[in-house]
């Protein structure tokens, strides 16, 4: 235990540096950029209004008009602080709620969808998983129809669970659980396989049932490989439950947010920036808990060094 | 003598029969292992020592032929619990704790929790690892592994131990100090031992009777007594009995393998 809040503080901290890193080399790329944002800085030929003198790197050395790969403009990459900002303010006029209380609320909402979606697909996946295990027939039977769903689209196989649920947060989470049971079962089946056959003669020679040797050898084997599945899976249900969203019409959650922001985004794009941010917070924040779990669940060698 | 605890009659064991590639990995085994034998299983790899080990277990069943075991069928001894294992991995659940593993068969054979715990204490005092009964099993030595997982397959008191080169993965000096446990606790237990390995050395000073096997197919060729004295320690290894007991096995595997090879130079 000590060890585990040492570390996830550990984590904490590193996960906030990497956000102030990223932070800086977006300001960084910007910086790159010449005014206008399509070319690096100092190889603009002239300006046609004259406000700026002949790039440095274009008057000496010739190199003119290098292109970045993404424009380094305030509408294709707007300012940390102004996506920060536009956080605290009112995203429409005339209205008090700022933009923070909306996103709080349709993150929370998301991820009660994608929550439900984890835990329908996760108990299918390790069925699935010790079905498999348990029977070549089975496997071969159905695996590869496991696989083939998951070539599907998403956004083709989104609509036709709304039409056939209807429009509710329980085809979202359905529509969640379809990216969630894959990983799950592939993971499960492969820790279930785990142990090594002295393990299982070892567990004969005690006359234990398939049942004990599942319960007491095989799924204690298998759950660091389904945990590293499920932190996969916390992360892929945000997405589904964000695409599930769209076709069920549902207006609380952040696939509606960020449908409207994107719709706007020529007039404030920090707005669509912003719901990026949380719905990848959303994301992580799954994952954290995810692996708070593991850490309770899972005794693995604690390598302190 | 007591009736035998280990009775195998003709048995034939023959790995993918039919197949061009069969292997016959043991032929026409006959064998008998008495109330607190301790035996040991030498030969060359391949001769079918660690499959004979696991007929007596009930793991693999023999082709043809019968195994016995204190009056029943090798599996009626499996189900009732007769054996215990000691593989050369020690085979140690990584998510248990040293306590929990030796516990895991008594928890499968329903012991209460008192006397899972009573006999937990009482194995790991005879291993010599009660403080390390909460410490996790990669946390100790290879050699400490072992003797866990030798407590585990005593805690329930099985009539034979039943041994896989147990100490085939550990150094010179950690093997010797095990060997002396294993005597001591074998003498503690009244256990009968089914002792499969590679060493010579390891064969004479631990058995009371060492059986050579050849190779393809696995055949019983010398069956010695070792008369060494009982108690067996430090001393015994220097007892001139003792080398010439090394000297008849080592006799005895030479005419085994050379019986097979007929073309090889004599040594």
């Amino acid at each position: 235990m000590k060890f585990a809040r040492l570390s996830s503080f550990k984590a904490v901290r590193y996960f906030i540096l990497i956000v102030l890193l990223l932070a800086l080399f977006w300001e960084a790329y910007k910086l790159l950029g010449a005014p206008g944002g399509a070319y690096l800085r100092g190889t603009v030929p002239v300006q046609a209004d004259g406000s700026e003198p002949v790039g440095v790197l274009c008057g000496s050395v010739g190199l003119c008009e290098v292109e970045l790969p993404v424009r380094a403009d305030d509408r294709a990459m707007p300012h940390v602080w102004d996506i920060w900002q536009t956080i605290f303010e009112p995203p429409r006029r005339g209205s008090d709620t700022i933009l923070l209380t909306i996103l709080l609320r349709a993150s929370l909402f998301t991820l009660q969808e994608a929550v439900f979606g984890f835990l329908f697909g996760g108990c299918l996946g390790f069925v699935l998983g010790v079905a498999f295990a348990h029977s070549g027939l089975l496997e071969r039977g159905l695996l590869p129809y496991v696989v083939a769903s998951q070539t599907v689209p998403l956004l083709a196989i989104a609509p036709m669970v709304v039409i056939w649920l209807g429009g509710s947060w329980f085809s979202v989470a359905v529509i969640a659980a379809y990216l969630t049971f894959f990983p799950v079962t592939i993971n499960t089946l492969q820790g279930l396989r785990s142990p090594e056959p002295t393990a299982i003669e070892l567990m004969h020679s005690y006359a234990a049932t398939p049942w004990e040797i599942l319960w007491k050898l095989r799924v204690p084997a298998a759950l660091p490989y389904i945990f590293t599945a499920l932190k996969v899976s916390a992360t892929a249900s945000v997405v589904g439950a964000i695409i599930g969203e769209l076709p069920s019409g549902i207006a609380d959650g952040l696939g509606r947010v960020i449908l409207n922001f994107n719709q706007y985004y020529a007039t404030g794009p920090e707005k669509l920036w912003a719901a990026i941010l949380f719905a990848s917070l959303t994301g992580m924040v799954f994952f954290l808990v995810i692996s708070l779990l593991e850490r309770l669940v899972v005794q693995r060698q604690v390598s302190d060094s | 003598m007591t009736k035998p605890v280990v009775v195998l009659e003709n048995v034939d064991m023959i790995f993918g029969e039919g197949a061009a590639d069969q292997v016959h990995a043991l032929k026409e085994i006959d064998l008998q292992i008495e109330q607190n034998d301790f035996i040991s299983l030498i030969g060359p790899s391949g001769c079918g020592k660690s499959t004979l080990l696991r007929v007596v277990g009930d793991l693999i069943q023999p082709t043809s032929g019968m195994a016995t075991i204190n009056g029943k069928s090798a599996r009626q001894a499996r189900l009732d619990q007769d054996y215990g294992i000691v593989f050369q991995a020690a085979t140690l659940y990584d998510w248990r704790t040293v306590a929990k593993n030796v516990q895991l068969p008594l928890e499968l054979m329903h012991f209460s929790r008192t006397e899972r715990d009573r006999r937990t204490q009482a194995m790991l005092e005879l291993v010599e690892l009660t403080d390390f009964a909460a410490h996790y099993p990669w946390q100790l030595s290879g050699g400490m592994q072992q003797r866990v997982a030798i407590a585990r397959a005593l805690s329930f008191e099985p009539s034979i131990l039943l041994m896989d080169e147990p100490f085939g993965a550990l150094d010179e000096m950690t093997r010797e100090r095990l060997n002396l446990e294993l005597l001591n606790i074998w003498r503690k237990t009244n256990t009968t031992v089914l002792f499969v390995t590679h060493s010579i050395t390891e064969a004479v000073f631990l058995s009371t009777r060492v059986i050579v096997m050849s190779a393809r197919p696995g055949r019983i060729t010398a069956d010695i007594a070792i008369d060494l004295p009982q108690p067996r320690n430090a001393e015994t290894r220097s007892n001139v009995r003792f080398f010439e007991l090394e000297t008849e096995v080592r006799e005895a595997l030479r005419i085994s393998e050379g019986g097979q090879e007929s073309n090889r130079a004599p040594a």
